[in-house]
């Protein structure tokens, strides 16, 4: 079972979002429960930063040895970081997909919509794990 | 309903991630599947490949039935003696990839892909109708473990090889012995392209051999390893893939694999299923459809089976990936694929793959890209 903190909130495309209760600026990496799915992360792209982003939006992609997938945007406003870290060491999301993985951060504009707390996201991803 | 393995329950207890593969529920990974390709590269990996056919062809006139089936001379081949060979259609196109086992004088083994191994089966028994030959399918009895990697062969001797000197076993070389005890026919093949052996056990002794190799391998970096890295392996050491190089609709010359095909000597001739198809496919490789290259991408997106090659400049598709996947080894993304036979490439050329609608530019090398240092 992998680990779904309790203070973040996720999305159904996998994304976790920090930060929601503090502020306008939150912080969007990928779950460990994807990472484990994805196997090892080869490749990650990230919106830049300056860009507006729309809740729902395909923003990045992420390749794995067998799979490359989009990354959604789960929420809307304009990134204001990005993580190079991450963007030259892709395992960073395999081996730290809720620290040092972080993907980028977006200063909100409106409510964050429709996300998962830990328990539903716990929820929706077990069973076919 | 997939197929389980034997080791069904040993790929659970490790905690791996199932896939399903050809009709079978087989490991993907168990771990990180690149750590898993580097064991293999600098120690050595063990892999469940019991998915694989087992199809013993007997009988007095065993070795003229394989003759007139198969694209290559089986008789020729010597006992305890292996051969990578060509099931093809009438029409030249290749149905199966498989290697052929002689382990008597009148009984041979036949390995092919899982989601061939009904139709091989069942086109090797009626190929051998009118001899004196016996085809069997015997996969379900069958397990297949595969040790590969430089210290494989230290690690069955650390597992206690009997009845059977392994030291003088060459590369495709087979023969019976007992390995921790369990009665196997022990092959010096494997899809790697590293050195290593290949296990055929009764299924019975599966997870059993599976703990004494697991045990025996360990000081040495053993460890098991999934079909993905087989994949990424069997890629870098350029070798295809039913399925992805190989299919119903090419020739063995189109994937650049003529070698195997055996017309026999000119004062000799011999006759197999599909020779005249093939011998035009021969007769046009100096113009030849299409050709099997390998690709290697300067960036960092990975081009992946089904995409198109294109010329960078005009956007024109000159070709189609076949296989591709982030090399562990090189550290970048490699493919291979087939290019329409008048596409010169090499690095001037200007090529590039259609990574979801985006050029990424690529290189075209020889292939393999990994080669072992012997």
């Amino acid at each position: 079972m992998s680990s779904i903190p309790e203070e973040l909130g996720y999305s159904k495309e996998h994304e976790w979002v920090a930060g929601l209760d503090d502020g306008r600026v939150v912080t969007v990496g990928i779950t460990a429960y994807a990472a484990e799915q994805l196997g090892d992360v080869v490749y990650v792209s990230v919106p830049e930063e300056g860009s507006t982003v729309e809740a729902g939006d395909a923003v990045g992609e992420v390749e794995s040895t067998k799979s490359v997938s989009d990354i959604y945007s789960p929420v809307s406003g304009e990134v204001v970081e990005v993580n190079q870290a991450v963007v030259d060491d892709p395992s960073l999301i395999n081996s730290d997909p809720y620290g040092e993985g972080w993907l980028f951060k977006v200063r909100t504009t409106g409510e964050a919509e429709d996300l998962l707390s830990a328990e539903e996201y716990a929820a929706l991803t077990s069973g076919d794990s | 309903m997939s197929q389980t393995t034997p080791l069904h329950g040993v790929h659970e207890s490790l905690g791996a991630t199932m896939v399903d593969f050809a009709g079978w529920l087989m490991p993907l990974r168990y771990g990180s599947e690149s750590a898993e390709h580097r064991a293999v590269r600098a120690a050595a990996g063990l892999f469940d490949l019991s998915h694989m056919g087992e199809i013993f062809v007997t009988g007095r006139e065993a070795a003229a039935a394989l003759d007139h089936a198969l694209v290559s001379r089986l008789s020729a081949l010597k006992v305890r003696r292996a051969r990578y060979t060509m099931l093809c259609a009438p029409d030249g196109g290749v149905l199966d990839d498989l290697i052929v086992y002689r382990l008597a004088e009148e009984e041979f083994l036949v390995v092919a892909n899982a989601a061939n191994a009904d139709r091989v089966a069942a086109e090797l028994a009626a190929r051998a109708e009118g001899f004196d030959a016996a085809v069997a399918d015997r996969s379900a009895a069958y397990a297949l473990l595969a040790v590969q990697g430089p210290r494989s062969a230290e690690i069955l001797a650390a597992a206690g090889v009997g009845d059977a000197d392994l030291g003088g076993l060459r590369y495709y070389g087979v023969q019976p012995a007992k390995v921790a005890g369990i009665g196997a026919l022990v092959a010096r093949t494997g899809y790697t392209g590293e050195d290593g052996f290949e296990l055929f056990i009764a299924a019975d002794d599966a997870a059993g051999l599976w703990r004494a190799l697991t045990a025996a391998g360990e000081p040495y970096g053993l460890r098991p390893a999934g079909l993905a890295a087989r994949d990424t392996l069997r890629l870098e050491a350029g070798m295809p893939l039913y399925g992805n190089e190989l299919t119903a609709e090419l020739t063995p010359f189109d994937a650049g694999l003529g070698r195997v095909v055996d017309f026999g000597d000119d004062d000799e001739a011999r006759d197999f299923v599909g020779r005249a198809a093939l011998e035009a496919a021969r007769d046009a490789a100096d113009a030849p459809r299409r050709r099997l290259v390998g690709l290697v991408s300067r960036g960092r997106r990975v081009p992946r089976h089904g995409y198109p090659v294109v010329n960078a400049a005009d956007g024109t598709v000159v070709g189609e990936v076949t296989s591709g996947a982030p090399s562990p080894t090189l550290g970048r993304p490699i493919a291979m694929a087939y290019l329409a036979g008048d596409v010169t490439g090499g690095p001037a050329d200007g090529l590039a793959v259609d990574i979801r609608g985006r050029h990424e530019p690529v290189d075209v090398v020889d292939l393999p890209f990994y080669r072992r240092n012997t």
